[in-house]
């Protein structure tokens, strides 16, 4: 069944309360999807730097992995560590060298996401922990999407938990299945789009990263999506700067929104959005089938 | 809010939903408390479904899935947007949606009234079997799905394959159709027909204020019904 969750603010005001509005948002949501649950955040950043969302076991010392990255002149790599997972912020220019280094040196070490201002938070079990276990309700930003899984196409892991990110700055989380994932999958490889599980959502991810790399923006990606994506799906994306939604042209997948002048809310249901500001006076529809909505804010 | 005083509140942000529909439930509907008002609904599912009285329920704000579901004699009026499957398979009774309703309203109902002052989505109506439904909006695709009987009055728009696999229920929009489903047609409006979408209209507070003229009638070529191996390609 799954949930989905999406914020995307206009008023700058509310970028505090951000990390709060969505919490309240995904814990709603636990009994669509109560195996495993998510969350990117579009928070603060830095020219000329990159961060790397890591994952890792309970207990790892990120702290020791810090020090250990080779950054001459730059001196020490940002560091905060929420639980198994940790952001790492470092100079853009190094984010190839570190990379490797990662996937040689710690191959226990899984990037979940990289950008300039997206951090990636996902694990097993009821949203309510999961939230809880990263702070997400202390977090600020301009934008968010969040995910509760009822597994079904893959297994339950952290892998397998949403959002997934195959860009810098770009997030998924689905709500659906698609039945052309794997042909999709082998032909975005040979496109060199790197996907690490075996889950359907993954693929979805790999697909729009691919489109806007060949130039697309956001909103063509999707519409492109709409054809060359077989199955259910109600997709929530985020990137640095944009927040869309599409919903196949069955659309068996629910999809509720809310827009005032603040903000604009996505959620499975309409009860995900009862505790958003001014939610009584939002103009509340459900996005058409096979329609593209996306919302961009000033660069 | 609206004008009724009611007979008794219900506050859903402090009462549980299950003692709500308790309460419904053993209304007959003979006692003083007939008018019933729900506050703080907040999107929760299965809201006033299985009331067998003749009673009135209005609810302020937004619902979930299944409002008003399996209705039989009771007035509900929903002061919002309804989720999934609005009075799915009422058999008898009126029910009044101020705002949007999402797919599946009204199916599989047998009898009664279902108003939709917005836009209903997909599959409005869907094998429906007595039921009449008056969209005010736009409907979504494959509306009428199966359609056994009743009627489907879209004073706007519909989607595509209106009426797909249509049996007997009558359907009436006034806008434009994107497109038609597997056996379904275009026939002829005559008068019988318009008397029919006046007494409709009339029964959903709409009397004087459409035309019945400008309503385009659909319903089943009826090649469907059997199988036959010539048609094998359109089921």
């Amino acid at each position: 069944m799954c949930g989905i969750v999406g914020l995307f603010l206009k008023d700058p005001k509310l970028e505090g309360e951000l990390g709060a509005m969505l919490a309240s948002m995904l814990c709603v949501m636990t009994d669509r999807g109560p195996d495993s649950a998510g969350f990117a955040v579009y928070g603060s950043g830095a020219k000329e730097k990159v961060k790397l969302s890591l994952r890792a076991a309970a207990s790892y010392d990120f702290e020791a992995l810090a020090s250990g990255l080779s950054l001459p002149a730059a001196g020490l790599p940002g560091l905060a560590v929420r639980g198994t997972h940790a952001i790492v912020e470092i100079p853009a220019a190094r984010e190839a060298a570190v990379r490797a280094f990662l996937k040689e040196r710690h191959p226990e070490v899984a990037i979940v996401g990289t950008g300039e201002r997206m951090e990636i938070f996902k694990e097993v079990g009821l949203p309510a922990s999961v939230a809880q276990t990263f702070g997400l309700s202390g977090m600020r930003g301009t934008h968010g999407i969040g995910h509760t899984r009822m597994a079904t196409e893959s297994a339950v892991t952290t892998a397998g938990a949403h959002p997934f990110s195959t860009g810098a700055d770009q997030c998924l989380v689905h709500n659906g299945s698609l039945s052309n994932h794997n042909a999709l999958r082998r032909a975005l490889k040979r496109e060199g789009i790197a996907i690490e599980t075996d889950n359907d959502s993954e693929v979805a991810a790999g697909y729009l990263t691919w489109r806007m790399r060949q130039g697309a923006s956001l909103g063509q990606a999707l519409e492109a999506g709409l054809n060359d994506l077989d199955g259910f799906f109600t997709f929530v994306v985020g990137t640095e700067n944009g927040f869309g939604v599409l919903r196949d042209p069955i659309a068996c997948k629910p999809a509720v929104m809310a827009e005032t002048d603040q903000y604009v809310a996505f959620g499975s249901e309409y009860r995900a959005l009862v505790d958003l500001p001014g939610i009584a006076k939002a103009r509340v529809f459900e996005p058409e089938p096979a329609t593209v909505y996306f919302w961009e804010r000033a660069q | 809010m609206n004008a009724i005083s009611p007979d008794i509140t219900f506050d859903l942000a402090g009462t549980s939903l299950r003692e709500l529909n308790a309460a419904l439930h053993a209304a007959t509907g003979e006692s003083n408390a007939r008018r019933w008002r729900v506050l703080n609904p907040n999107g929760r599912h299965a809201v006033a479904v299985g009331i067998n009285a003749p009673l009135t329920v209005e609810i302020e704000g937004h619902v979930g899935y299944y409002c008003a579901g399996m209705n039989a004699e009771a007035s509900v009026i929903i002061h919002g947007n309804a989720g999934v499957g609005l009075a799915e398979n009422m058999m008898s009774g009126f029910v009044h949606v101020r705002g949007d309703a999402s797919q599946a309203a009204g199916a599989t109902g047998h009898g009664g009234l279902l108003v939709i002052d917005g836009n209903a989505s997909a599959r409005c109506g869907i094998s429906m079997k007595g039921i009449d439904i008056v969209v005010k909006g736009s409907v979504g695709h494959m509306s009428a799905f199966m359609g056994q009987s009743g009627s489907l009055i879209v004073l706007g728009d519909a989607g595509e394959a209106l009426g797909d696999s249509l049996y007997e229920a009558k359907l009436f929009v006034r806008g434009s159709v994107k497109s038609l489903g597997a056996d379904c047609i275009e026939k002829e409006l005559r008068d019988e027909h318009k008397a029919l979408l006046a007494e409709k209209l009339k029964a959903a507070g709409l009397e004087g204020t459409v035309d019945v003229a400008e309503f385009k009638r659909y319903g089943s070529a009826r090649q469907l019904y059997n199988f036959h191996v010539d048609n094998a390609s359109a089921y």
